[in-house]
Parts: structure tokens; C-alpha cells; sequence
């Protein structure tokens, strides 16, 4: 396995939002991609958006300019 | 103009004239066929994994989500959730927003995919008045007015007549029910790929349709776009691929109309016809069926002992025709046209029972002859002819 780092993991309520949230980062070109939801984190949807750290701020805007509604947003060793 | 590109069947030597299009749009677009086959080999179930398969159906379901969204000029795909057909999506709209000691309003005009929810629900305490209809098929938005009650809660209504072909203009319903803060639920089920549909414009709170007719995608696809803030409750609970340790099913929209796995290879083809829509122009497709209806309509109009149904004085009406000739059976006629002349159309009831009942038809039934821009000028012909030498024959 390889080395995990720490990482923001972004999680949804449905599959549609999921998706919704690949379409839109497409889109603005935000960095990510979708990753099944880790164990550390009890969440909703079975897909979440994983991204680097330091991206965060332009993932949360990008996410309130297409209406993407997150479930949670962790930071986690991914 | 468009390309036939379906070989057509063969019965009894002769090639099927198919004009039972209002049922199902037989003829589907060679991309939809072949966008079923490719999801057949590739796709896996949507939302219940991160791998390519699984991804790929999620993606294209979504994208259809959108497709569909555009077309009925919704403001958000994932308020599109889908069903199996336009009956599906009628029983979860009518029973998942009606409650015991509500009030609902529909017309004469349903088909029974509207009135026996209605019905139903009417037996636990939901009571209900039906528009009537006057003989040529149209009811009066005056009528629906008059009949709202402080307890009434729905107005639902068709965009159009499965029996007459009769178009309804939902705008002045709707705004009238905005208004009054009724929902206003429209089955879209003759119209949805044909008709323009803007929910917004129209003031819809939920549209209900189905894929395997105008929209020209397969069987067992439908759907219905619920406006945001309206909450339907689920008729079927069960694996969503979603908040699995949850005993209660997720409330967001799509999810929450949508337990089990997804007709996936279905939508994928939906997909493709949404597409072939797109390319083509829904207002070019739904011309051209227009002009094949009006010139079957001219054809069998004045002949003798022809008796055609529905309200014919507006341009703006469904490609349907319907017939019955003298006293015949309209079963009897159906068979003929079918063995004689290779013509498929429908007859007998049409699962409009009020409808009948406002024409006269309820012993003879219907023949209903029913139009797609695939159809050509030369088989409309053809039918004319049949139905010509068959009132002919009725005078002997």
C-alpha cells in the first residue's frame, strides 16, 4: 500500500451530488478526484471528492458558485 | 427526411405499416440501440462503487439527469429522479404529496395511470372531483377553478390526451394553482420530447414522463422533475448506495424516489435519444409528425360513416387521430387494418375510461391511429385508403 497523506476528503448526501461535484471541478478546472469514502469518516454517500490540502479554498468556492451542497468536509490521511 | 433506418417487421408478406406510436415510438434511433448494447457490455451499477464500471453508469445517469433538466427547463438535474414509466412516477407523485383529508382535482381527459392512484387514495380519505369533459374531448379551466376547496391540495391534469390527442396548455392551470398554493402535478406522458415543456414558466411542481415514447428512448425509463422545496415522500425505501448505516431513506433528492438499482442500460439509451432530440430539433420532429397527422386527418375526415374524435379546430394538438367507422367494432377494425393492410394500430378502451365516457365510446372503443416523424407520407397514404375501402364496405 502505498504512503497516505493527510487530505481534504469531501463527502455528499447522494451519488447525484457526487457527481454533480466531478462536472462542476471539471468545469472551473479544481484539482481532485473521486475516491470511495475512507473508513475514518462516517458518511452518506459511497463517493467522495479527494483533493490536496492547500486546494481547499478554491474547492469551497467553486462548490457555493455551482450549488453543491457538501454532507461534511474532513481533513484526513488519505 | 429522416433516415428509416429500422428494418421493418414483416407480417403476413406484407411490411407493418406501425402507427400505434402514441403506446410506444417503435422506431427508435439507431444510437439509442446501439447506446443500450454499449452499456450492456460496460456498464456497471451507478453509485455503488469508485470503480470505471460503476463511475460510467453514475456519470451517464447524471448526465441524463442534466439532459433531461434542459428539456423541461428545470433549475437543477438532481431534481430529476427516474422511474420505470410515466405510471410509476404518476403513483409517487399523487400518493407520496396527497394525504388522507386532502382535496385533488383531475379531468375527465386521464388516463388510468392518474385516475386509479386517485381512486385508491379516495378509499382511505382523500376525496377527489373530476373535471368533466365536453364531446369533443376539451374540459374548462373554469371548472377546475370552481371546484377548489380550502382543503384542496393537488391539481393534476395531462399535457395531453392519450385518446383524443388533444393538447392541454398547462401555463394558466398552473399559474392559477401557484396562486392558490395547489400543487400542480402534469403527466407529460404523450408530450415530454415532442411538446416544449418549461416547468418554470408553467409553474409545475412536479412533471411526470416516461422515456419510451416521444422522448424515443426504451422501455422501463421515466421519470418525474420535482420542483426544489416540494418534499415527496418515498413509495419504496431500500439500498440507495448511500448513508447505508441510516434505517430511515436518505430525504435528498434524487436518492429519495430512487431505492434499488437504476434501469442503468435503459437511461444510457434514454441518453442517446435525448441526444438525437437535441440534434434534430424537437420542433422539427414534432412538425413533422403534426403534418402526417394532418394529412391522415384530411384524408378520412368527410368519409362517409368515418367518425373521428377530439378537437381538431387548433393546429396545436398530438399526432393522434382517432376513428371509429359506422357501428363497427373498433376491435374488429383494428384486426382488419392489421391482417388486410398490415396497418398496427390500437383500438378498444385506451385506459381512458372518463374519455370514453365524454365521446360516446365506451361499448364501440377506438381506433386510434397515432403518428412518428418517422412514418412516411406514402404509409399515411396507405392508411387512408384502408380506412376508405373499409366505410365502404360498412355500407353494403
Amino acid at each position: 500500500m502505498r504512503k497516505k497523506e493527510l487530505k481534504l476528503v469531501v463527502t455528499f448526501h447522494t451519488t447525484a451530488d457526487a457527481m454533480a461535484m466531478e462536472k462542476a471541478c471539471k468545469e472551473y478546472k479544481a484539482p481532485g478526484r473521486i475516491i470511495p469514502v475512507p473508513r475514518a469518516i462516517s458518511a452518506g454517500c459511497g463517493l467522495s471528492w479527494c483533493a490536496a490540502l492547500e486546494d481547499r479554498e478554491q474547492i469551497v468556492s467553486m462548490m457555493r458558485k455551482a450549488g453543491i451542497e457538501e454532507e461534511e468536509m474532513h481533513e484526513c490521511m488519505v | 427526411m429522416f433516415p428509416k433506418i429500422f428494418l421493418l417487421v414483416e407480417r403476413m408478406d406484407k411490411e407493418m405499416i406501425y402507427l400505434d406510436n402514441a403506446a410506444t415510438t417503435m422506431q427508435k434511433p439507431q444510437e439509442v440501440i446501439e447506446a443500450v448494447a454499449a452499456a450492456m457490455g460496460s456498464m456497471g451499477n451507478a453509485g455503488r462503487g469508485v470503480n470505471d464500471a460503476s463511475l460510467s453508469a453514475s456519470r451517464i445517469i447524471y448526465d441524463t439527469r442534466e439532459k433531461i433538466c434542459r428539456l423541461v427547463g428545470g433549475s437543477d438535474p438532481r431534481q430529476v429522479a427516474f422511474t420505470c414509466n410515466s405510471t410509476e412516477s404518476l403513483n409517487i407523485a399523487i400518493r407520496g404529496l396527497l394525504k388522507p383529508g386532502d382535496h385533488a382535482i383531475t379531468t375527465m381527459l386521464e388516463h388510468n395511470s392518474v385516475l386509479r392512484p386517485l381512486y385508491d387514495l379516495e378509499t382511505n380519505g382523500t376525496s377527489l372531483t373530476i373535471v368533466k369533459s365536453d364531446a369533443n374531448g376539451n374540459f374548462d379551466i373554469e371548472d377546475i377553478k370552481a371546484a377548489v376547496r380550502p382543503d384542496t391540495k393537488m391539481i393534476v391534469c395531462t399535457n395531453g390526451s392519450n385518446l383524443t390527442g388533444n393538447y392541454v396548455d398547462p401555463k394558466p392551470i398552473g399559474e392559477f394553482a401557484r396562486e392558490r398554493g395547489i400543487l400542480f402535478v402534469v403527466d407529460a406522458s404523450q408530450t415530454a420530447g415532442v411538446f416544449p415543456i418549461d416547468v418554470k414558466d408553467m409553474k409545475i411542481d412536479v412533471l411526470c414522463f416516461t422515456g419510451h415514447k416521444g422522448l424515443l428512448g426504451p422501455q422501463g425509463t421515466g421519470g418525474l422533475y420535482v420542483r426544489e422545496g416540494v418534499a415527496v415522500r418515498s413509495m419504496k425505501v431500500g439500498g440507495t448506495g448511500v448513508q447505508t448505516y441510516s434505517k430511515v431513506q436518505p430525504v435528498q433528492m434524487p436518492t429519495v424516489l430512487e431505492a434499488g438499482t437504476l434501469n442503468g442500460h435503459g437511461i444510457a439509451g434514454l441518453h442517446a435519444a435525448l441526444g438525437y432530440i437535441e440534434k434534430y430539433g424537437m420542433d422539427k420532429i414534432r412538425m413533422r409528425e403534426q403534418e402526417l397527422m394532418w394529412r391522415f386527418y384530411e384524408g378520412v375526415k368527410d368519409i362517409e360513416h368515418v367518425r373521428v374524435y377530439g378537437d381538431f379546430s387548433t393546429k396545436n394538438r398530438c399526432a393522434i387521430v382517432t376513428l371509429n367507422i359506422g357501428d363497427y367494432d373498433s376491435s374488429e377494425v383494428s384486426d382488419e387494418l392489421l391482417t388486410e393492410y398490415g396497418i398496427s394500430t390500437r383500438s378498444g378502451g385506451h385506459c381512458a375510461p372518463l374519455m370514453h365516457k365524454a365521446l360516446g365510446t365506451v361499448e364501440q372503443g377506438a381506433v386510434r391511429f397515432s403518428f412518428s416523424h418517422y412514418n412516411t407520407d406514402e404509409e399515411v397514404d396507405a392508411a387512408i385508403k384502408a380506412v376508405q375501402e373499409l366505410a365502404r364496405d360498412e355500407e353494403s
